[in-house]
């Protein structure tokens, strides 16, 4: 069975604008909303992809984590058939992105970060007329897309005009229209962006069970925590390069700065501090008053080790508190930026 | 797939037909109205200028009803609303998006012609040299200048951006409504020889002039092969330009 996603040497240029015309020279997609490249005029052509290499295999809940401009879009574009590739390769189930475009589009849903509806019509006249356009009868259409609207919650507006839904609402409606003809691949470009918490934890409950099912799901994010709860896998990028790839838990371990230890002390931690110190593995060790805080590389080597220093100070611990090193610190180190 | 697309814009503009028409004819009816009815009253204008300008009015109707219907919302449908990629995403290769918006506008096109003709008539009375005996040729001029129109609907709509709408009326559309030969014929500006040749650019005459040869056969206008080959050629070109800009915006 081919990859649901396999890139090779994927790369897109985006020329730069002539003279004097400004203005955007991007993909007008929305996945990533107004992320189209800005070219000013003068400026050099832009590289969003430079020989992006990825592969995801059928089932796998993939991430695309980064900041904005990384090329995440431009990914995203490509893979959907709305961006033409400058050099390299893209497929989607083992079809060809530039060859048969069609034949991609029939296999996947996108949904895109700005909500896109067709605003003259209907929610669920949105849905019927999406399917009608994949060929699916009205017979078949209508039950599922009166389920979809069920499960995504939007059941009561139906009859809505698109324009009445809240901005969650209608990223949900883009969810059902993604899903109505049924694809083995979902598209994602930061879903929960501009979502308040609970809508939030509601749209990741909803693309949990959709990965349940068996969908392949391709999400881009700037959001580290929600990378890392959902994702299978993740792919750092920046610069339109891959920077790292691997399991969430697999990425963290690779953070450096380690685990955050904070240890309460039953008295005042100097002392204590003064001993940590010369412990190998450890780094930026500070206390204050009763409260020592030191990074470890290896924390569960280092956590008897500095039990036993406190010891020899005369303390123990009444609370011990560890961080684990996170994507934010990873992605800092790789790329000396914030992520968002 | 393609009849879902063509359902849902017959849908679409089905409700807001009346909306249209009055937005797009409310002009050249309000022009007929004075230039056909009540100059003519007033003795300022010739009554068999209404011969001259019937055609005309209809060829400016049928031209930027179709222009309109294509054009307007493909630039918002590129710009504000991104709507357009909700088309983008069905598995139809993009070339069918725009041929079927083409065709959609040819349509309400010639829904305004044939909504203009009997209001044109009732307002400017009996027209001397109307004939429609050769109706059939009517409706072929009809939709052959709606499709023209249309298909440089898609190219302006594809090409231009939100922001740019005003001048696109300002500097394109009105030029061509005053320099169409839709108020007088072609033919009659030979009384000014320069102006009769570089209105030739403008492809609202080749459907102005279309119309006189089927509406007003017996009254001077542009020979019939020459209109039909000219309103071809624009179609061609139009649409071949229009598909490309429309397919360079689609995907980039």
């Amino acid at each position: 069975m081919p990859p649901a996603i396999e890139t090779r040497s994927l790369k897109k240029v985006y020329p730069a604008p002539s003279g004097r015309r400004r203005g955007r020279a991007g993909p007008l997609m929305t996945p990533g909303g107004s992320s189209a490249p800005t070219v000013p005029s003068g400026a050099k052509e832009i590289v969003a992809l430079d020989g992006l290499d990825l592969e995801v295999p059928t089932g796998e809940f993939f991430g695309l984590l980064g900041p904005n401009g990384a090329g995440k879009t431009t990914t995203i574009g490509v893979l959907t058939t709305r961006v033409r590739p400058t050099s390299g390769s893209a497929a989607v189930a083992g079809i060809d992105v530039s060859a048969n475009p069609v034949g991609v589009k029939q296999r996947i849903g996108v949904v895109p970060q700005q909500p896109n509806p067709d605003r003259q019509l209907t929610v669920i006249q949105n849905l019927l007329f999406h399917a009608a356009y994949f060929g699916i009868p009205r017979a078949v259409s209508l039950p599922r897309a009166s389920a979809l609207l069920e499960e995504l919650g939007l059941a009561d507006r139906g009859e809505s005009k698109v324009d009445h839904l809240s901005g969650g609402q209608q990223q949900r409606l883009m969810i059902a229209r993604a899903l109505i003809h049924e694809p083995e691949i979902l598209f994602l470009d930061e879903p929960t962006v501009g979502l308040d918490p609970q809508a939030r934890l509601a749209l990741w409950e909803v693309l949990r069970s959709l990965h349940a099912q068996g969908r392949t799901i391709i999400m881009t994010t700037h959001y580290m925590d929600e990378a890392d709860r959902l994702c299978d896998r993740l792919a750092i990028v920046d610069h339109g390069k891959l920077l790292a790839l691997d399991t969430p838990t697999g990425l963290k371990a690779k953070a450096p700065g380690g685990t955050l230890i904070e240890m309460t002390m039953d008295g005042p931690a100097a002392r204590a501090l003064a001993l940590v110190e010369s412990l190998p593995g450890l780094s930026r060790a500070g206390a204050r008053e009763n409260e020592l805080t030191v990074y470890a590389d290896r924390a569960g080597e280092a956590l008897p080790a500095i039990l036993r220093a406190a010891e020899q100070a005369g303390r123990s611990p009444v609370d011990i508190r560890l961080t684990p090193p996170s994507l934010e610190t990873l992605f800092v180190s790789l790329t000396g930026r914030k992520l968002d | 797939m393609f009849g879902a697309l063509v359902r849902r814009d017959v849908h679409v503009v089905s409700r807001e037909l009346p909306f249209f028409l009055l937005r797009t004819t409310l002009q050249p009816i309000m022009f007929t109205t004075v230039f056909g009815y009540l100059l003519p009253k007033m003795g300022f204008v010739n009554q068999d200028y209404t011969g001259a300008l019937l055609p005309g009015i209809l060829g400016v109707s049928l031209a930027f009803a179709s222009v309109q219907a294509v054009a307007l919302p493909m630039v918002a449908d590129f710009g504000w609303t991104r709507e357009i990629e909700d088309r983008l995403l069905a598995p139809v290769p993009t070339w069918v998006i725009a041929l079927e918006k083409v065709l959609a506008g040819t349509v309400q096109g010639v829904i305004a012609a044939l909504f203009v003709l009997p209001v044109a008539r009732l307002i400017m009375g009996p027209i001397p040299g109307l004939d429609l005996a050769h109706f059939g040729l009517v409706i072929v001029m009809t939709v052959l200048g709606a499709f023209a129109f249309s298909a440089f609907g898609l190219l302006l709509g594809s090409a231009i951006k939100g922001e740019q709408i005003g001048l696109m009326f300002g500097l394109i559309v009105a030029p061509m409504i005053f320099f169409g030969c839709a108020y007088y014929p072609w033919k009659a500006l030979a009384a000014t020889p320069l102006v009769q040749v570089l209105v030739l650019v403008n492809p609202l005459v080749y459907v102005s002039e279309g119309m006189r040869a089927a509406l007003t056969p017996a009254l001077p206008h542009m020979s019939l092969p020459v209109v039909t080959g000219a309103l071809v050629a624009i179609s061609a070109l139009f649409m071949t330009l229009g598909l490309r800009t429309f397919e360079k915006r689609a995907v980039t």
